[in-house]
């Protein structure tokens, strides 16, 4: 350290020898106690090092004489969240769905727990607010495949759709065009009969009589013989608005050519299931339920 | 080179201190207005602060009778008529702009007023003082016992003296823990060892700073600690009424044998006669002739030392006073004195304090104890059902803050022909849902919203949610978006 032997004029006290546009800094010493606690944070930072990990080595660090890790703690956090949630879950797994659905306390219960699983499971294929996307349902509407009772969801849920699981819904769109059922013309007559019922516009030379025939003939074997659907076998109503894979002509077509088979994977195996239960009573309060 | 260096004294470099060693400071007692004032007031804000846990107020059954109250666990506030719930903090908010603009519009009009007459620290501290004096003695009986050896009398005097301050530290950490449970259970419980262990915890950790804070550090606080000087040496301008010795009156100094004899031959003596009480009384134990310092908290005590020489010499009082440097300059340029509380700075921080308090004032009026808010989804906005009718969903959020459950029904006006549906209640009772709010809670409910549409239809038509209290009749409503695909 250089000397300061500059004695501020005014006050008679050295200086630091510090100047800012000719304003010069007091060396003013702290007072005891404000040192003796400086000294004590630097005893504190020392112990500090010995007791929890601190320095990093080469190619681990200095774990400390607790052994203390952020990790175990976060693992210690989740089994103490894991128990607190399991007992509220332990309720929810007793309960019925009905009762589950008139218990105000219990239905915000299994709501919030069913709006996480959706997240983390369904949303990929149903998006975040299960909105659907082409070939994937809707689920806040009223159009059920499969049946949108609290326990036909919860059915589809744990075994799926053409899942392979053995309890799994089945049932098939056949393919009329590649399977040779249908001739190309007879597609376009009975792709542009289903748009009639559900009101939509039908292209100019339409066939009525003969989209009838076609339909009645290969059609309403599953459809149903007014085109309400079946949900036994999955085939949708014809007649509302709601179309999972398209209204246009070009889209039936194809659909009635090569047919459609979408799959909804079991769940039963990979979630538990109070958590499945959990997730049917969030997808049917999600304004679909019936 | 710095003479006070004590041999204790940490040497950095030769003759240059590391440290300063603590030196005690002795005020003396001393009477007069500022005196008065500051025990009148000490009496005041000690006894508000000790008294107003165990002040009632009648809430109604369930709720807590206390007039103020921080029930944390519970997460509500209540001062008095007013039960502030966690996304009211806002009101907190409120009174710390408030409270720092007390604290300016203080500042510019008078300097620390409250270092020297409000500080919880000052006022504890001036507390110890007293007991001290009146234990130990005034300041030339202390300063003599501290340069003599230790006695058997002293010792006692001196135990007495800390468990005094001691008890007074206790009765003041125990007083802060009351504001966060009901006061009469709570004391119940620390008398018979039921109360939770944090309550101790706390009590013991509020005594010992306390306690330390008031008997030891004492004016080391305001002079190293407390940021507050820093701020307000930023702050504070020139026309701000400090604790000022007038030097140009005071200056040359000279005792009073001396003054008669040079004032006899006509010669110009200030009035000031060197007498040191100013500096004897002093919390800090500065001295106020030296100008405006740090460690001058503004109590106005050395104002009182001096009048009483003053009058005693028979000379005009306030030769120490609240003064600025301005008026100083003017008194020595012959002109005459100028006081300026009303300018920019004070007109600023007073029309802040009204506004904050009257926007304060408003929203306190206009609270209602049944709220709602309402959340459009977001995903989807809408939803197409199989007869073509169009369906939003919302999220709503209810808040009783009555003390007692209480049955509401749910009404919208929206589009024409909407129906409303709560998820989880009977569509039986579709037409108009009702719902028991439990007492002092918020309920989230998921109401769908259901319209028949047609091509005239609006894409995005008003909502308006109402729920009316069956019982009381009170209404709360908001309004959102209907939304067509
Ligand atoms: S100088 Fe005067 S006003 Fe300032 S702290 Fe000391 S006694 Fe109080
Ligand atoms: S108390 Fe008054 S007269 Fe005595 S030293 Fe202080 S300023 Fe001078």
């Amino acid at each position: 350290m250089t000397e300061h032997n500059d004695i501020d004029r005014i006050s008679g006290r050295s200086t630091t020898g510090h100047e800012w546009d000719g304003i010069r800094e007091l060396n003013t010493p702290l007072p005891r106690w404000w040192i003796l606690a400086f000294y004590a944070t630097i005893l504190w930072a020392i112990g500090y090092w010995v007791v929890y990990p601190a320095w990093p080595l080469l190619s681990n660090y200095t774990t400390g004489a607790l052994h203390y890790s952020t990790r175990a703690s976060v693992v210690n956090d989740l089994a103490g969240l894991e128990k607190l949630r399991g007992e509220k879950m332990a309720v929810l797994g007793k309960a019925s769905l009905s009762e589950i659905e008139k218990d105000p306390t219990l239905l915000a219960l299994a709501r919030a727990r069913g709006k996480t699983v959706f997240a983390d499971n369904c949303a990929l294929c149903h998006g975040s607010g299960a909105a659907g996307a082409k070939g994937y349902p809707n689920l806040n509407d009223d159009d059920w495949l499969w049946g949108g009772s609290l326990d036909q969801i919860l059915q589809t849920i744990q075994f799926g759709a053409r899942s392979g699981h053995a309890e799994a819904h089945e049932g098939q769109m056949l393919a009329f065009g590649r399977d040779g059922i249908l001739k190309i013309g007879e597609i376009v007559t009975v792709a542009n009969y289903v748009r009639s019922l559900s009101g939509l516009a039908t292209a100019a030379n339409f066939d009525a009589a003969a989209g009838t025939r076609i339909f009645a003939e290969n059609c309403a074997v599953c459809h149903g013989e007014n085109a309400k659907g079946n949900q036994a076998l999955g085939a949708p109503n014809l007649t509302d608005g709601i179309w999972l894979y398209g209204s246009d002509e070009a889209t039936l077509v194809e659909t009635i050519s090569y047919g459609r088979a979408g799959v909804m994977p079991a769940w039963s195996g990979r979630l538990d299931p109070i958590t499945v239960k959990a997730l049917a009573v969030y997808v049917h309060s999600l304004g679909g339920g019936q | 080179m710095n003479k006070t260096v004590s041999q204790g004294d940490l040497l950095a470099e030769e003759g240059r201190p590391l440290y300063v060693a603590h030196k005690r400071v002795h005020p003396q007692s001393v009477r007069g207005t500022f005196r008065t004032i500051k025990w009148r007031l000490m009496v005041v804000c000690l006894g508000i602060y000790y008294l107003l846990p165990f002040v009632r107020w009648h809430r109604g059954l369930g709720a807590p009778d206390q007039a103020v109250l921080l029930d944390l666990p519970n997460r509500r506030f209540y001062f008095f008529f007013i039960e502030l719930w966690p996304q009211e903090l806002y009101y907190f908010t409120g009174l710390l702009v408030l409270a720092a603009m007390a604290l300016f519009l203080m500042n510019a009009l008078g300097g620390r007023i409250w270092c020297g007459y409000l500080c919880p620290q000052t006022a504890w501290t001036d507390l110890f003082y007293a007991v001290e004096r009146w234990i130990e003695g005034d300041r030339r009986e202390r300063l003599r016992a501290a340069a003599r050896p230790m006695t058997m009398e002293r010792a006692a005097k001196r135990v007495l003296k800390h468990a005094i301050w001691l008890m007074i530290a206790w009765w003041t950490g125990g007083a802060w823990v009351l504001y966060f449970a009901d006061a009469q259970t709570l004391v119940r419980d620390l008398a018979t060892f039921q109360a939770p262990a944090i309550a101790y915890i706390w009590i013991g950790i509020l005594t010992a700073s306390t306690y330390l804070l008031a008997g030891y550090m004492r004016e080391q606080v305001c002079v190293y600690m407390c940021p507050w000087p820093r701020i307000q040496a930023a702050l504070t301008d020139e026309w701000a009424l400090n604790v000022t010795y007038k030097y140009d009156r005071g200056e040359q100094r000279c005792s009073l044998k001396k003054s008669f004899d040079l004032r006899a031959r006509g010669e110009r003596v200030g009035d000031c006669i060197d007498c040191n009480q100013c500096a004897a009384v002093c919390p800090t134990g500065i001295d106020i002739r030296n100008g405006a310092q740090l460690g001058c908290i503004q109590c106005g005590l050395c104002i009182d030392a001096c009048d009483a020489v003053m009058k005693k010499v028979g000379r005009k009082t306030r030769l120490i006073g609240y003064d600025n440097d301005i008026n100083i300059r003017r008194r020595m340029d012959g002109k005459s004195e100028l006081f300026k509380p009303v300018r920019p700075r004070t007109i600023v921080y007073a029309s802040l304090i009204a506004v904050v308090c009257a926007v304060m004032l408003y929203a306190l009026l206009s609270r209602t104890l049944l709220d709602l808010s309402v959340l459009h989804d977001r995903n989807p906005v809408a939803v197409k059902l199989s007869d073509g009718s169009i369906r939003n969903g919302y999220t709503v959020r209810l808040l009783n803050k009555r003390g007692f459950d209480r049955v509401v029904a749910i009404d919208i006006d929206g589009p024409p022909e909407a129906s409303v549906h709560v998820v989880g209640l009977d569509s039986v009772t579709v037409d108009r849902p009702m719902i028991v709010l439990a007492r002092d809670t918020t309920t989230e409910l998921r109401v769908l919203v259901t319209a028949p549409v047609d091509d005239k239809s609006e894409r995005s038509m008003p909502v308006r949610f109402r729920v009316t209290d069956i019982g009381l009749g009170e209404v709360a409503s908001a309004t959102d978006h209907f939304v067509l695909p």
